[in-house]
């Protein structure tokens, strides 16, 4: 344990155009090999906040994205996450909104493809929206939507004709979040999973069909966030837990009691299996995944709540933590998707240590932590 | 986002805005009679049918200033008037109150217990009208019906769309300040002790178990909160007790409020942003209001109703002070809504501000 805490360590913070809204997964991190700037973005009501970084932190620019609409739509779509997909061939930054779901260049320049969501034909109390998405196989984005169906989208090298290949249904809720292992799920595990707002859990495997490989029944508390680790989906849900389950079979394999309020939002890093959960109770914990090599049981080991330097008492604020605080774990959590996030203010507002989490997420290197 | 917001968003802040009332009257020292007809008045304003049943119909929301507007008129419903100082203070003192319940409701569901708290007290406030009682209780199993069925997703939602309603408005109250539940940057303090949501258990446990589903293994990790078991769910029934606190009325006359708009100047870039964003729901949100307010029976105060100006301020002074320090981009301007381009037969134009102040022009309260 004592040798966890030495592995990452906090890096020059990075300040966000503005602050970010009270959302699932709202922070996307794209980090390319090489050269090429670090991108950065979260949600801020109708419009995604775009930063990206050069080297050393040094040439930042910031551009705020709106929500497009086909047309002049009669009021402003809000939107409920964004998310670099990396391809083998090409990069995207998807959003999706009330209105549906855009695609774009990976620096958010020129709009590739846009599908309207037919919001007439629901009902006028239900809520529509485009929310969660992912990447997986040669050439699959999947976006996940409010009534509960999956949309996969074929993408093409390189142009703008992408097309719905197939609708995946069997979630009876509003889609929370879809995760992929990219290249590195195990036979027969599936590849790809995706959760809902009842706490439904579908585990697919990607190709020219997609197949359901297992399927989690609803616990009727919504699951949030989810992560695929080596076999093994990683699912954070409202009432605090975090519960592994085989993907294969859908066995629960472990619980646990992670946090004190709901969770907003899981991570995981590949190499390690080191996993980070952020919810509204202010904290963000990392958990160690492991194989034990004897039982093949997926285990799971605390290591440590995630505060490399935990400035809560900045501006003389009292003992508890502070909702927002620019500096420390509270932006973190507030982009991993808790409650808003620190103000517009430049300085010592919206910083981007919150970008610890994703960084992680492509298996690099996080901007905050560095893992090891 | 959830098209089931507004109903919340309208009775929470009506109900915060009837605790300030309530306390600036008693401190104010307005004759009881006065004082009564006045929160009757609003109530009844409040819980009009035809209002409430716009209300609930499913919808998205509106902009901040539609919203201020539809508050403009609710407080002039009777014979009190504020001028453009007081009415200001008052609704920053609302909608941070509202702000701080929604982000510290423990369960997203929660939301509804903070509105019954609300409704409960606004229930006390009635004095002596079995109709007004009868208007209030609708409401309350109209929220009953609409909400009970909804899912914990699903309020959440709704709790998101409140949150970016209120996203960067970072006003300082006095109040949550002296209570320590707000910091100096106008930012909310999340407590990290004492009960866990219902449902929730206390972090710090890892349950192991095997292929067959047993358990094999059990490991506790220590956090750094210090949390319990909660003793029961509130009640989310007509009556009975909510058990959350959130929601409650967090005035007396021995605590007056202040806010602190100096100090939030920083944070203004957004609220500048907003005001030359181009607004193409214009049109679509003046019929909103016009819907909306068609149900809003506004009185002139006259013949017998001598009215009176309420202060939110404690001296007029200050009052004044505050009308000319207060930063042009927190200024709520006031949608006018054309009297032709409303077909309802209760809606009367908006009476500006300015107007009203020189009609009551009297120093302090005419009694």
């Amino acid at each position: 344990m004592a040798a966890a805490v030495a592995e990452y360590r906090r890096e020059q913070s990075l300040p966000l155009p503005g602050s970010s809204a009270a959302l699932y997964n709202n922070l996307s991190v794209l980090r390319l090999p090489g050269p090429q700037p670090q991108r950065f973005s979260a949600v801020h009501g109708p419009s995604l906040s775009l930063l990206s970084a050069a080297a050393a932190g040094l040439g930042l620019s910031h551009r705020q994205l709106p929500a497009r609409e086909p047309g002049m739509g009669l009021s402003a779509a809000l939107l409920t996450q964004a998310a670099w997909c990396v391809l083998p061939s090409r990069v995207l930054l998807v959003l999706t909104s009330q209105k549906g779901i855009q695609m774009y260049e990976a620096d958010g320049s020129v709009l590739v493809y846009w599908h309207a969501l037919d919001v007439a034909e629901h009902p006028p109390a239900q809520a529509v929206f485009a929310r969660g998405i992912a990447a997986v196989g040669e050439r699959f984005i999947c976006v996940g939507t409010s009534s509960g169906p999956v949309l996969v989208f074929d993408i093409p090298p390189k142009g703008t004709n992408v097309t719905v290949s197939e609708v995946l249904e069997q979630h009876g809720a509003a889609v929370t979040d879809i995760a992929a292992e990219q290249g590195r799920a195990p036979d027969g595990a599936g590849d790809l999973v995706s959760a809902d707002d009842a706490g439904t859990l579908c585990v697919w495997s990607a190709g020219e069909e997609f197949r359901l490989v297992s399927k989690v029944p609803a616990c009727g508390c919504t699951c949030s966030s989810v992560a695929l680790w080596h076999g093994t989906v990683a699912a954070g849900f409202g009432n605090g837990q975090i519960r592994l389950y085989e993907a294969a079979s859908g066995r629960l394999r472990a619980q646990v009691n992670a946090h004190a309020r709901w969770i907003n939002a899981l991570d995981l890093a590949p190499e390690t299996g080191k996993l980070l959960s952020g919810a509204e109770d202010s904290f963000v914990h990392i958990w160690k995944l492991s194989r034990n090599p004897d039982t093949d049981d997926v285990e799971v080991s605390w290591v440590r709540r995630s505060c490399p330097k935990p400035p809560t008492r900045v501006l003389g604020a009292p003992p508890e933590r502070e909702q927002q605080l620019g500096k420390g774990i509270l932006p973190l959590c507030c982009a991993l998707g808790g409650p808003e996030s620190s103000s517009g203010a430049k300085g010592a507002m919206g910083n981007l240590e919150r970008a610890w989490d994703k960084g992680w997420r492509d298996g690099i290197r996080g901007n905050g932590f560095q893992l090891r | 986002m959830s098209a089931r917001t507004l109903p919340l968003l309208f009775l929470n802040l009506g109900g915060e805005m009837l605790y300030i009332l309530d306390q600036r009257l008693r401190a104010q020292s307005i004759p009881g009679e006065k004082a009564r007809k006045v929160m009757n008045d609003i109530i009844t304003t409040m819980f009009n049918k035809k209002f409430m049943e716009e209300l609930f119909k499913p919808q998205e929301l509106y902009s901040k200033k539609a919203l201020r507007t539809v508050y403009d008129r609710l407080a002039h419903a009777s014979i009190m008037r504020l001028n453009q100082a007081s009415m200001d203070k008052l609704y920053d003192l609302m909608t941070m109150a509202f702000k701080y319940q929604v982000l510290l409701c423990p369960r997203p569901r929660d939301i509804l217990l903070v509105t019954f708290n609300h409704v409960d007290a606004i229930k006390d406030f009635i004095y002596d009208s079995p109709g007004i009682m009868n208007q209030v209780d609708e409401t309350f199993r109209r929220l009953i019906d609409t909400y009970s069925c909804l899912s914990d997703g699903e309020f959440q939602l709704i709790r998101q769309t409140l949150l970016i309603f209120f996203q960067d408005m970072h006003i300082r109250v006095s109040i949550f300040l002296k209570d320590k539940v707000q910091n100096s940057n106008g930012r909310f303090v999340l407590p990290i002790s004492g009960p866990v949501p219902w449902g929730t258990e206390v972090p710090g446990l890892i349950r192991i178990f095997n292929h067959d589903g047993d358990e094999v293994k059990r490991t506790e990790f220590t956090t750094p909160g210090n949390y319990v078991t909660p003793q029961r769910e509130g009640s989310f029934g007509l009556y009975g007790d909510r058990v959350l606190k959130l929601g409650t009325n967090m005035y007396s006359v021995s605590r007056p409020v202040e806010t602190h708009m100096s100090g939030s100047s920083k944070n203004l870039a957004s609220h500048a942003k907003e005001n030359i964003v181009p607004n193409p729901l214009a049109k679509e949100e003046l019929n909103f209001l016009a819907r909306l307010l068609g149900g809003l029976e506004i009185k002139n105060p006259s013949g017998s109703d001598t009215g009176f100006r309420l202060n939110l301020f404690t001296t007029d002074e200050e009052e004044e002070h505050a009308a000319l320090t207060r930063p042009e981009e927190l200024s709520y301007k006031v949608i006018n809504i054309e009297a032709t381009q409303v077909r309802t037969a209760h809606f009367r134009p908006l009476i500006p501000i300015a107007r009203l102040a020189k009609k009551w022009v009297s120093p302090k309260v005419v009694t």
